[in-house]
């Protein structure tokens, strides 16, 4: 009997390692013959922790399990309280498009056979046979835009670092993914880490860099624990090592971990702090493509971006492209979460509105009150109202409506959110989380919330205050961090302006 | 307290399993912190010394990182989210009850040395939250209820 469950860190927070322990206790008392794969998260973060068995029609699920259901799953299945049915008939899983997470979930992260069984190592296998030139021009015919949130295409990247004349470069993936609202880049990570390998290899063999980093931040132990598994996993079957499979050049990894620092996501930021310095903006040019790690041409790409790269070798660049809406080509995965009843991630071509993603797919809130606003592409992303859930989900059509998707997070808010609160909050963490290179952003951010302040207690004169303050930060911060934090604040002024209407209170 | 030849002779192990790696201050850095459970002043220089750079720049780099202690954590560090997702499932009133049941505020330790309370900017947990990490364990959807048990576990 073969049993699945995850160990993936949602859900793990939820109890996983107790019920695989109990799944062992109780098969051994019963003399039952069990293995037990801890594999990825299906994505349905509201079935974790999600136990798979495999029977002659396909994988069952079983969720959110606790040890009590432990003892039923030897029993008749059919009549087990938490089944679920067959997880690939599950309305969440059938309506995907998987291509980056077609593996996800379904393989042992850590099992090299299961992954070339489940396609692995096609993409690389391709990319072995062609010029590096044309392995760029496939990624960049594929539409491939960065997925870590500034939507640069991915091939013109690879391209000015493969044109460089270096006797380094690196591949460095942005594993930084401090975004709230956002975990596909720990899902992938933990759940099928070797496709990140294999795309970085590809990135390797197409720039003509012999050395990559994954850069994760430390709030993610089980992620790091899972990669650097798989890195000494992939060094002992060859695909690391001195000569890429054998027959290619030689491409090793070496995984870093942060230090909490939010702003390290930022890829000069980030490459300092690889180099061991104070995780500080450098300012651009030079393009980290020509002079990033230690000086030395780098691609700095996201997990998503990388991990996108083997499915796209694989199938080719036509089929990715055919995929989408407008400029943003092939698939996103969203990632749907705060206050929402079906959260979780959940990969599909660019397209569907904000409404379908919000009503359709993640069923509203999980308190079943009104959505009041869903804040789209994290920390630094607007907050839209209902009013623009018709907007479809896309890099441009996001934009034209003072937002982005960023690293596509979507947190649902139900109407108990106070927006003014909301405003504050992005205010106060741009203060925290600012490198301090820049005076917009680290003097803007602090002066933000004390304007802020001075509206809650009825002092409308600080309105136009608090919008000037955005103009400022905008033009004027060295990158994103500064520049971005007006989208969420002005978006909650201007869609809620009745949270910003406080009565003063009356004079002692 | 730690006495220094111990100090001096762990940190230099330490330095030597990096040595040779490109940028390694943040891999020492962590080891460091592992080992002593903060990272001490007395080790500065001996790091400094051992990568060819200056005693500021060491100390610029441990401060500039939240994951970075000056001074020893109480027995347990309780680290609860603040993020926006977690904040749409009420991590604020979380957060407070927290504070005002250890009589502490963020990055204080309880008198007793127990617990020090830290905030955290996203777990990747944000579907299930609100979400903590405690003493490296990762836990979610949390109510008042659930973290006065843990809170309770914790000596
Ligand atoms: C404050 C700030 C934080 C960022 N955080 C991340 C992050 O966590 N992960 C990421 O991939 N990109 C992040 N970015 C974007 C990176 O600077 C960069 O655009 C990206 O890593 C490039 O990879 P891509 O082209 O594959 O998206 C951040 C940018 C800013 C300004
Ligand atoms: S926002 Fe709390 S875990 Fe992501």
């Amino acid at each position: 009997m073969k049993i699945y469950l995850p160990l993936d860190s949602v859900a793990v927070a939820l109890g996983a390692d107790d019920v695989a322990q109990a799944i062992l206790a109780y098969a051994s008392k019963m003399g039952v013959q069990i293995e037990l794969i801890r594999n990825g998260s299906r994505g349905m973060v509201w079935l974790e922790p999600l136990v798979e068995v495999e029977t002659s029609t396909g994988r069952m699920g079983f969720g959110p399990c606790n040890v009590a259901d432990v003892p039923a799953l030897f029993g008749d299945l059919s009549q087990h309280p938490k089944a679920v049915g067959l997880i690939d008939a599950l309305p969440w899983m059938a309506g995907q498009t998987r291509l980056t997470f077609a593996r996800c979930g379904v393989i042992d992260p850590l099992n090299f056979s299961d992954y070339t069984e489940h396609g692995g190592f096609a993409g690389l296998a391709r990319a072995l046979d062609m010029a590096s030139g044309d392995i760029v021009a496939e990624v960049t015919a594929s539409g491939l835009r960065g997925r870590g949130g500034a939507g640069f295409p991915t091939g013109i990247k690879w391209k000015t670092v493969a044109d460089a004349k270096a006797a380094q470069k690196y591949i460095v993936c942005n594993a930084d993914e401090g975004d709230s609202a956002t975990f596909a880049d720990r899902m992938l990570m933990e759940g099928d880490p070797l496709t990140l390998i294999e795309g970085m290899v590809i990135a390797g063999l197409a720039t003509g860099a012999t050395k990559g980093f994954v850069y994760i931040r430390s709030e993610y132990p089980i992620a790091i624990d899972v990669m650097e598994k798989a890195v000494v996993l992939a060094r002992a079957k060859g695909v690391l090592g001195a000569s890429v499979m054998g027959r290619g050049p030689a491409f090793d990894i070496e995984i870093r971990v942060g230090a909490g620092a939010y702003v390290c996501g930022e890829e000069t930021s980030l490459l300092n702090s690889l180099e061991g310095k104070r995780g500080v903006v450098r300012a651009k040019p030079p393009l980290p493509a020509l002079q990033g790690f230690m000086g030395q041409p780098t691609v700095v790409n996201n997990v998503i971006s990388l991990a996108s790269i083997p499915v796209i070798m694989a199938k080719g660049a036509a089929h990715y492209a055919a995929i989408g809406l407008g400029r943003s080509r092939g698939t996103i995965p969203l990632q749907i979460a705060g206050n929402v009843k079906y959260g979780g991630l959940y990969e599909v071509g660019f397209g569907l509105t904000l409404g379908q993603i919000v009503d359709d797919i993640a069923g509203g809130t999980a308190t079943g009150r009104p959505v009041k606003a869903v804040q789209v592409g994290g920390p630094l992303g607007a907050y839209f109202p209902r009013a623009l859930f018709d907007t479809p989900f896309g890099y441009e059509e996001f934009a034209g409506k003072e937002g982005l998707i960023g690293h596509a997070g979507l947190t649902i808010f139900d109407d108990s959110a106070d927006m003014l609160a909301q405003a504050r909050f992005a205010m106060e963490f741009c203060a925290i989380e600012s490198c301090g290179k820049c005076t917009p952003c680290r003097i803007g951010a602090v002066r933000g919330v004390e304007t802020v302040d001075r509206i809650a207690k009825g002092d409308a004169a600080a309105i136009p205050l608090l919008t000037d303050l955005c103009a400022t930060m905008k033009s004027g911060s060295l990158c994103a961090l500064g520049g971005f934090t007006p989208y969420p604040v002005l978006s909650a002024l201007n869609h809620f302006p009745a949270d910003f209407a406080r009565v003063k209170e009356a004079a002692e | 307290m730690l006495d220094t030849a111990t100090l001096t002779s762990r940190t230099d192990e330490i330095l030597a399993a990096h040595s040779g790696r490109e940028g390694a201050l943040l891999p020492i850095l962590h080891d460091i912190q592992a080992e002593f459970g903060y990272v001490p002043q007395e080790s500065l220089p001996q790091i400094a010394r051992a990568l060819n750079i200056s005693r500021a720049e060491v100390h610029g780099v441990v401060s500039f990182y939240h994951d970075f202690r000056e001074a020893p954590a109480g027995r347990h560090v309780v680290k609860l989210c603040r993020a926006e997702a977690c904040q749409a499932m009420g991590a604020d009133s979380l957060s407070a009850h927290a504070r005002a049941k250890l009589g502490v505020d963020w990055h204080e330790t309880t008198p007793d040395g127990a617990v020090t309370l830290e905030p955290v900017f996203c777990l990747g947990l944000c579907a299930c939250g609100p979400a903590a990490m405690i003493d490296g364990k990762l836990t979610a959807r949390l109510d008042n209820a659930k973290l006065d048990t843990i809170l309770g576990d914790l000596a």
